[in-house]
Order: C-alpha cells, then structure tokens, then sequence
C-alpha cells in the first residue's frame, strides 16, 4: 500500500492566528482510490483541505505533506496545483469582471497548455453541456451570480479540465440541494473514468457516495484524526453519528495538542 | 537653457519625488545655469510672441493677454495634491518647451522605452510618442480620418488652422466660455499660452461611425502641454473622440495644463474617451468642460494612469431640459503618484440626468482620490444623479480617498451617492493560485476585472492596452 502512496502528510499541525487547529494529522491517499473524510461540524475538515492545497491563512507549525513523492510543504498553491493537487470549494469566491472562460483560460495556460481559441472554446462548450450547464456561462463573470448549483458545476468543468492527480471535494456544506449533489457525483465519476483520479472527499452527506466504490474512511474530531477504517465505517456513523469519536476526544485536547509538537 | 532641461529629463521617476535638499539642489543649479531666467516670470513680451509666431486673430492676441493678467493677478489653489515640484517663478520653462528642449530617444528615460516595449509598439512609432520623432504613418491615417469625415462636412483640424477658416467667428464665439480664464490660476495660464489641439465641428444630423482619435493630431505637431481642444456636435448629429492614447507620453516639460471644451447641441450625442498616461513626472492640471442642451447626451470615459500629480475633474453643464450625461472613469495611482481625479455635474434644467461610476485603484504608496460635485440649480427640478465610486487598496502604503460634495437648491431631485473602499480578498488570490495561477498573475486579474466596467467601454485595441498597463503597474507588486 505504500509504494503507491499519492498524498502523505505526517504529523501536520496547523494554526491559525496562533490558533491551533490540526493536530499532529497522519493521512495517507494512494493512486487511484476513493477516500472520504468525515466528521462533524468543526471537526476541522476543511481546513485539512485548506492547509494541503496551501492556504496561507494557516500556517504550518509541524509535520509535512508529501505528494506525488515530493514535499510540497513549503509551496505556495499555484505550485501545489501545477504538481497535480486540487481543491474543489466548498465556497467558491466571485471575481467581477473576469469573464469564466477567461478566467480558465489563465487555469490552463498556467500550466502550460497552449490550446487554439477554437479548440478551447469547444472544449469548454462540450464539458458545460455534459454537467447540463448553460454553456451561457462561460462568458459571465466568475462566480457573480451563480446559485450554489452554478459554482458547483463550474468547479466539477474545473476539474475535468485540468484532469488532476488528487481531487480534494469540500462538500461540507449541508446546503447543497438535489441538483448540485447530482452534478458533483457526476463530475466525480467522469473524474474517475477519465484520468482513474484519486479522490479525497470531505462530506457530511453521504448520498454523494453511493454511485463510487470508496476505499477508505478517515473521520476527524477536534482536529484530530481519530478513525480510520472500510467503507462501511459510513454506514456505522450515519447510523450512530460521532458521538462514539466525540467521547475519545477530551475537550481541552480540542484548543491544544495532547502531544507538543515537535517543530 | 540645456542645464534645465537636463535637470528634468534625468529627473525622471524618482527625481519627481525629491524630498527638500534635493530640490534646493536644484534651486541652486537654474541659479547657477540661467540667472536672468529667474525673475523673466511669464510677460505680456513672450505672449505676444507666442500670438505673432502663430499669426493669429487680433481678439486671440487681447484674449491672450487678458489671461495673462489674470493668471498674473489670482493665487493658487490651496486644496488637493501639492505641486510645490513645479517651478511657478520660473512657468515660462514650461511655456517655451519645444525651443529648448533636446529631443532625442536617448533622452527618454528607460521605464518609458521599457513601457512601449511591453504594450508592443513599433519603433517607429514609440519615437513620437516620445515626442523625438517625426510623422510617420499616423498622418496618413489622419489625412484619411479627415478626408472622410470632410465628405460628410465634418470638420476635423488642428484648432490653430481652424481659427483662419470656416468656423473662425464659431470658434471665437466659443473660445473660451465654458472655462473662462477667471476659472482658476492654470486655466488662466492656458488661456494666456494655449498653444495646438483640435477643432471638430459635426454638422447638424450628421453621425459618424467611427471615432475620431486626437491621437494622431497631437502627435502630428508633437504638442500636448497647453493644447486647446473645442468640439461642437449641433442638433441631433453623433460623434464619439478618443483623446491621447495609452501609451506613454513623454514630455521634457512637466506641467500640463489643457482644455477641453465640448458643446452638444438637442439632441446630439458625444462620447469623448481619454486614456491619459503621462510619464510619471507630469502635473497634470487639465480641465475639461461639456455643455449639453435640451436631450443632448456626454459621455465621459476617463482613465487616469500616469502623472506624477494631477487634478481631473471633467464637468458636465446640462442646460437643456432632459440632457444627459454619465461618467465612467478609472484611475490606477501607484508609486509617487497622486491623483485627484473625479468630476463635475451641474444639472441645470428640468429633467436631467447623470450617472456616474469611477474606479480607484491605489498601490505601492499612490494616493488616489475621488472628488466630485454634484450642483442641482433652482431650474433643476424633475432631475436625478448617481454617483457611484469603488476604490480598491492594493497595500497597507496605499491611500484611497473619496470626497463627494453636492450642493442642492431645488426640491425634487434625487441625488444618490454611494462609495465602497476595499481590498483584494486573499480567499479570492487562494482560490486563482489553487488553479496554478501565480499571485502576482492572480492578482492582475482581480484588478483587470475591477476596471472591467471602464475597458469594456472603450473600442477593443484601447481595452486591450489597458489591460496590460494595469498588467505592467502590477508588476512587482508581490512581496
């Protein structure tokens, strides 16, 4: 299982305005799986998501994150993404002004891709009609506008258009309706045909699941890591909720780490 | 003579920021180089020479001199950005710049070469850009403009020319009047020593389909300090100027102060499209005013980008019933520059209607104002305005300020104004480099699509020199 290890991180602690909020977090993804990270409200999910991609609103204060057998702790997310990491948002941000095409364009360029006008116009044409998005939008402003099934969709024609190494989906948000979880669970299977992408997913909600074979199951409380097992561990907590993983946790250990960090 | 121009030309960029010593160097070296240059001061002798030289109507000569001891006798203005860097005493530097001045390219500083470089212009033409070249295809271009638009008895000349043909009592009738020499110190000045600018005159009915770009005109005389521009559009006809053009203007001489002067007749509709990027030693002091009649239409699209200071403030007089006019500017302030740009709207009869909607965007310690004025007259009943202004701080060294001020004398108006102040949001800047995109790219295209609302406005090769100006002042803004 470790020689084809995609994403590692060991021991990654992180804070925020002197905040700790990951502790000591030993993750490992490899090539080609289906993984699901869960936990509850707070758990610290997203900023997991946040701290791999490079977020400098964390900082990291022990451990590192090695991908694609290279440490990528010290990257700043631009590089992150041209290594082949990325983040679908949970909230992903409006930029007036810049036109969505243009602004994928710039997405694709940036790593290098030289495609013709017409070609990428077709391109990205083909891949909003497959996520039944009004091809329209590609000529709107990112973001400005868009319902939350929108963003959604425009960050699935993301995906499949950089075609990734590791796909990390916040799908924490509870507010996504029927239309935006059909539209994610379709843009994760194309993911998944089209490159065999590995997936990290950060949900609450398990419907997004059920169409994919997921290999393993981490679930988070507090910032702490503190399960890991097969897919049926979902069944268990839709069943039984975190409360078992919750009681494990001792309050204080929440606010700072039980073991002092070693960088 | 040389010693001061050599004094200007290596100033450049940093120069223009010199703190007290370095200024009192300079004091010490137009002593030393020029003494009887120090109390000459701006007479009623170098006026008439300036009139003579251009052979000009008698009333131009009185109209010249009477702005002279205008300009002799009223004080500075005491508000906005200093210009304590210009050499007041000694104004006749600026007055008499092409005689003095070396113009070679070797004398243009090297970020203004750079400049034209990067926004891709030929050779050829970056040299009169630069003011050290001769004419070479913008004539032609010019010649044809004016040969087509002649056919639809549009006039389209240098304002000099015009003043010994067809329109010379039009344009006397005019000259002027929108900004009267009493209007403030440096309108004084330009109305003393105004030299160059256009005259386009649109024939009643009569729309053209194309701009006209003032870019070629200016160029072709290599003048743009004092230039003059007067713009009649009569009843019903349509015109849409571009003025200058985005790409550096470099002048030995750093005061500028022109005059626009706009009318537009019922009905008509004008356009008038700036992009001013003066080199980055400029004081700009230059004042532009429309007058609009009954259901006559102004739009001003504005960009300020370079300067090192200056104080825009477009005005429109609308004094028709429902005439119209809106404002749509952008003004990028960066390192050791402040802008106080803006503008001006006196509604001024039944029913009118303006709207207005600037960008500003600060960085790298500019300081960006906005400053307006919204006058409603006791005639003014029935008439709306909106101001709408958005600035943007690209640093903790950058200033962005907005100052509105209305002043309303009729009931029944509804004036609204509204102003946000911010920063680029770093989840926006996570979210353009989590897709691969470098910060300082991410960053461009935040501010890129800030000043949408304004490029969006101006025809394509415009927008797209925009774009990477904005590009080029992002540049280096990291770290």
């Amino acid at each position: 299982m470790t020689s084809n290890v995609l994403l590692r991180c060991r021991g990654l602690s992180a804070a925020v305005e002197d905040k700790q909020i990951l502790h000591d977090i030993d993750l490992q993804v490899p090539q080609g799986e289906v993984h699901v990270l869960m936990g509850p409200n707070g758990a610290g999910k997203s900023t997991l998501g946040h701290v791999l991609m490079g977020n400098p609103a964390y900082e990291v204060i022990g451990g590192d994150i090695e991908f694609d057998g290279a440490d990528i702790t010290e990257l700043t997310p631009d590089k992150r993404s041209q290594a082949g990491l990325f983040l679908s948002f949970q909230a992903p941000v409006e930029i007036p002004g810049v036109p969505l095409r243009s602004f994928l364009r710039a997405m694709m360029e940036g790593r290098g891709e030289k495609m013709k006008n017409k070609e990428f116009r077709k391109k990205t044409q083909a891949l909003a009609e497959t996520l039944d998005m009004d091809p329209a939008y590609l000529d709107r402003e990112l973001g400005v506008g868009f319902s939350g099934g929108e963003k959604k969709k425009v960050e699935m024609l993301q995906l499949l258009l950089l075609q990734p190494k590791l796909a990390i989906l916040d799908e924490t948000d509870s507010g996504l309706d029927v239309d935006a979880l059909s539209v994610v669970s379709r843009g994760m299977e194309l993911y998944r045909e089209q490159c065999d992408g590995t997936l990290l997913i950060i949900t609450h909600n398990t419907r997004i699941l059920e169409h994919l074979n997921v290999d393993r199951v981490h679930v988070m409380v507090s910032g702490h890591m503190v399960a890991e097992g097969t897919a049926e561990l979902i069944d268990e907590i839709d069943a039984q909720g975190f409360e078992r993983y919750e009681a494990s946790i001792s309050p204080s250990e929440g606010a700072h780490s039980g073991r002092p960090d070693t960088k | 003579m040389a010693e001061t121009k050599t004094t200007v030309t290596a100033s450049g960029k940093k120069r223009t920021q010199v703190d007290d010593v370095d200024r009192s160097m300079y004091d010490f070296r137009y002593d030393d180089a020029d003494a009887e240059k120090l109390d000459a001061g701006l007479t009623p002798d170098i006026v008439r020479e300036i009139s003579e030289r251009k052979d000009e109507p008698a009333w131009m000569l009185e109209h010249r001199l009477k702005s002279l001891e205008i300009f002799n006798s009223i004080d500075m203005s005491d508000w906005g950005p200093s210009i304590d860097g210009l050499d007041m005493d000694n104004i006749v530097t600026y007055v008499k710049p092409n005689t003095d001045q070396k113009s070679d390219w070797e004398s243009v500083p090297d970020n203004i070469k750079d400049t034209f470089d990067r926004l891709g212009i030929p050779q050829a033409e970056r040299s009169y850009l630069a003011g050290v070249g001769a004419q070479y295809d913008s004539e032609l271009v010019y010649h044809s403009m004016q040969e087509s638009a002649a056919k639809m008895g549009i006039v389209y000349s240098g304002i000099e020319e015009a003043l010994h043909g067809e329109y010379a009592d039009l344009i006397k009738e005019k000259f002027m009047t929108l900004i009267p020499p009493t209007d403030h110190k440096f309108a004084a000045l330009h109305g003393a020593v105004w030299s160059g600018g256009s005259f386009v005159y649109v024939p009643k009915g009569v729309k053209l389909d194309y701009p006209l770009q003032s870019y070629f005109r200016l160029n072709a005389k290599g003048a743009g300090q004092f230039e003059h521009t007067l713009i009649i559009v009569e009843d019903d006809a349509d015109l849409h100027f571009i003025e200058g053009c985005s790409a550096p203007k470099y002048n030995v001489a750093n005061l500028h102060a022109g005059a626009v002067e706009l009318f537009v007749g019922k009905r008509a509709h004008l356009r008038y499209s700036t992009i001013e990027n003066w080199s980055k030693n400029m004081y700009n002091l230059n004042t532009k005013r429309c007058r609009c009649d009954e259901e006559g239409e102004i739009e001003w699209i504005s960009g300020s980008f370079g300067s090192h200071v200056g104080y825009l403030y477009p005005m429109s007089i609308l004094a028709g019933r429902k005439a119209r006019a809106s404002f749509t500017g952008i003004t990028f302030a960066g390192r050791g520059q402040n802008l106080d740009t803006g503008c001006k709207v006196v509604l001024a009869a039944k029913d009118t209607s303006a709207s207005i909607e600037t960008k500003g965007i600060s960085k790298d310690g500019g300081i960006q104002t906005f400053r307006s004025s919204v006058v409603a007259t006791p005639a003014a009943e029935g008439s709306r305005c909106s101001v709408s202004c958005q600035s943007l701080m690209l640093d903790d060294r950058s200033r962005s300020d907005t100052i509105p001020a209305m002043d309303i004398r009729c009931k029944n108006v509804d004036i609204g104004h509204e102003a946000t102040i911010g920063r680029i949001g770093d989840d926006k800047v996570f979210y353009l480099m989590s897709r691969g995109i470098s910060e300082e790219e991410a960053r461009t295209m935040i501010v890129n699509g800030f000043a949408e609302p304004i490029s969006k406005e101006l025809p394509l090769e415009y927008a797209v020199e925009m774009n990477n100006l904005i590009k080029l002042e992002m540049e280096g803004a990291i770290g």
